[in-house]
């Protein structure tokens, strides 16, 4: 869900200028590729609303072959973007999947047409709460219509159909791109050929509902967030969404690497100061966290991603039973979860991989011992690297690729 | 089936070993997997196969590339999945002793369960979900009644390492060797129904003579078994 995890160190609290000029300008007009539908290709919510019109912001690498067999959609997590082999246009950090996209890499651009599309509802140039309302002229905010993972699909899958790409080789993605990799097979199941949902679950738990609550109840605190109208009222939620930030990056994480990283080393001196100043490296490292997250994400945005997570329970969606969503699917699978994870942690995984068998689905699943947590999935992870490359190549050749 | 027939094979069938003359036979001195030529030889074209500690696949791929099945395959350890991954099998990272009970009942058309059920936890408990989940169960195992083992113990008072048992007693992942006798006496504790049966000796060779059981017993490093869930 981090972009790159940043050891530099900052101990100013966040303050409520941060964040003020860069996000509203990459929401409306990004840059990237984006793709305009117009009110005569409306998107069907799933919360009975008919979104139109809207836009879709992607990035591509690669080239789609004659065939058109050699598609790669690559699903972005919860505060992730289409920058996955592009610099970020706030940042300026290189693209998000670099460790796992590009020429030569597992996901080989120089053999697959790569999408990544930002997600409907986000703020990096997709419709979503920042965008502009027709019927008003001002910020959605809170009129904009709550979205699930389904309708990131369903939105994807309109891009996907104008860029002429019928049925993907592979789609691809990690925490809440997992949650989307598992809703496109069971919408989609014969446009999509081979699946890699990577720390992932088939549900939103609990405990992941309540980190979200806390998150959204932070961002709500916050005067400035002013009922969601803050972009009209020239204000930002700062401090709410860096809290919120703070918190869920710690659920990134996981003890054993806090440690490592960060023991109970002081920050700028080896004594307490008798204050509530950011003494500890890993307070400085939060707050620096949040300070920059706020720099580049919208907070209502925030909001309704989370909520969309939330939402999420392919189960329930199916009668209660998981294996339903999967029944006759042909597609290839491989899961990867990490040992130290634990907001998705194996047993999440493993639910998903009984589904698929009761399914009689082709599944692999690979358990990468780690202590990086649930963040590992876009750091350096050899053992990951070349699962997906066993699995990917060989899909490809039975793709004929 | 009785006991003394066990081994013979029935003289109106094939012998599995002898459908599987004009195949490559595992080069001698070839560890624990010499069983799989004799599994090829058990498992019908285009069936639904789970292979159970696949190890790193050769077994699922033989069978892919010789008989057309629809393979998966469950392994402990993370290096064999990966090279599952590589030969485009599907094989899950995960426990007998703790996965099976996840598959649905007659989920595959043969179930197979090569030098593994030695090393469960519950090789009751396994074999039971091995009948429930496939129609048909492949199981090789290492004999803890031939001749070199009785020996080791016997004469040098020592627990025996051989080819196919090569790990020390306070590392080997065998928790509950068997002897041939023993797992026939399980199969008929749980009912199920052995359809064939045969011993390899020590070079992996199925023992071509029909011969009474103790002499399998006595002479057969390993022992392959078909089984079926009972009629009742």
């Amino acid at each position: 869900m981090d972009t790159q995890p940043d050891t530099a160190l900052r101990p100013d609290p966040i303050d409520e200028t941060a964040g003020r000029l860069s996000e509203p300008s990459q929401a409306l007009d990004p840059k990237s590729l984006v793709m305009r539908f117009g009110t005569d290709a409306p998107l069907r919510t799933d919360a009975g609303v008919e979104l139109a019109p809207f836009q879709i912001a992607y990035q591509t690498a690669g080239t789609l072959n004659a065939a058109g067999s050699n598609a790669v959609l690559i699903c972005h997590a919860l505060t992730g973007d289409q920058y996955f082999a592009h610099p970020h246009p706030v940042t300026g950090k290189p693209g998000w999947w670099e460790t796992l996209v590009g020429p030569g890499k597992p996901v080989d651009t120089d053999r697959y047409f790569v999408v990544c599309s930002n997600v409907i509802g986000s703020c990096m140039g997709s419709t979503g709460p920042a965008s502009i309302d027709p019927a008003t002229g001002r910020p959605y905010g809170l009129n904009f219509p709550l979205v699930t993972i389904r309708d990131m699909v369903r939105a994807q899958a309109m891009l996907l159909e104008r860029l002429g790409v019928r049925d993907l080789f592979l789609c691809i993605g990690g925490s809440m791109g997992g949650m989307q990799v598992l809703q496109w097979a069971a919408l989609y199941p014969e446009r999509v050929f081979a699946a890699m949902p990577i720390a992932t679950g088939p549900r939103h738990s609990a405990q992941n509902i309540a980190f979200h609550e806390v998150g959204r109840q932070a961002i709500m605190a916050d005067p400035a967030w002013a009922d969601g109208r803050y972009l009209e009222e020239g204000t930002r939620p700062s401090k709410g969404l860096g809290v919120a930030r703070m918190g869920a990056h710690i659920t990134y994480l996981s003890e054993p690497a806090l440690h490592r990283k960060f023991g109970r080393r002081f920050q700028g001196g080896s004594a307490p100061t008798f204050s509530f100043n950011a003494d500890f490296q890993i307070e400085s490292y939060l707050r620096h966290q949040g300070l920059s997250f706020v720099e580049r994400f919208d907070a209502n945005a925030y909001l309704y991603l989370t909520r969309a997570m939330d939402y999420f329970d392919l189960a329930e969606d199916h009668g209660g039973v998981l294996a339903n969503a999967f029944r006759g699917i042909k597609t290839r699978f491989c899961l990867i979860s990490f040992t130290s994870d634990w907001l998705f942690p194996t047993s999440e995984s493993r639910v998903i991989v009984h589904a698929l068998n009761a399914a009689a689905a082709p599944v692999a699943f690979v358990e990468v011992e780690t202590d990086k947590g649930h963040d590992a999935f876009l750091l350096d992870e050899p053992a990951m690297f070349s699962a997906a490359r066993g699995f990917i190549d060989a899909a490809a050749r039975a793709r004929g690729l | 089936m009785s006991g003394s027939m066990l081994f013979k094979g029935s003289p109106g069938n094939t012998a599995p070993w002898q459908t599987t003359d004009a195949l490559p036979r595992t080069p001698e001195g070839n560890g624990a997997r010499v069983d799989h030529i004799v599994v090829l030889g058990l498992v019908p074209p285009s069936a639904r196969v789970l292979d159970i500690g696949c190890g790193d696949g050769s077994l699922l791929a033989l069978l892919r590339d010789r008989r057309s099945i629809d393979g998966r395959g469950i392994e402990l350890s993370r290096d064999g999945v990966n090279a599952c991954l590589a030969r485009g099998l599907s094989v899950i990272q995960g426990d007998a002793d703790t996965d099976l009970e996840n598959y649905p009942d007659d989920a595959f058309d043969v179930v197979v369960l090569s030098q593994t059920i030695q090393a469960t936890r519950n090789p009751r408990i396994v074999l039971e979900h091995l009948l429930r989940i496939g129609r048909q169960v492949i199981i090789s195992f290492p004999n803890f009644g031939h001749w070199r083992v009785r020996s080791e113990l016997a004469l040098r008072g020592r627990m025996p390492v051989t080819e196919i048992m090569p790990d020390a007693w306070w590392e080997t992942p065998n928790i509950h060797h068997c002897t041939i006798r023993d797992f026939v006496g399980l199969c008929r504790l749980i009912g199920a129904r052995i359809e064939h049966a045969t011993a390899l000796d020590a070079s992996g060779r199925p023992m071509r003579f029909s011969m009474p059981w103790w002499v399998w017993n006595l002479f057969g490093a390993q022992g392959v078994f078909l089984l079926r869930r009972g009629a009742d």
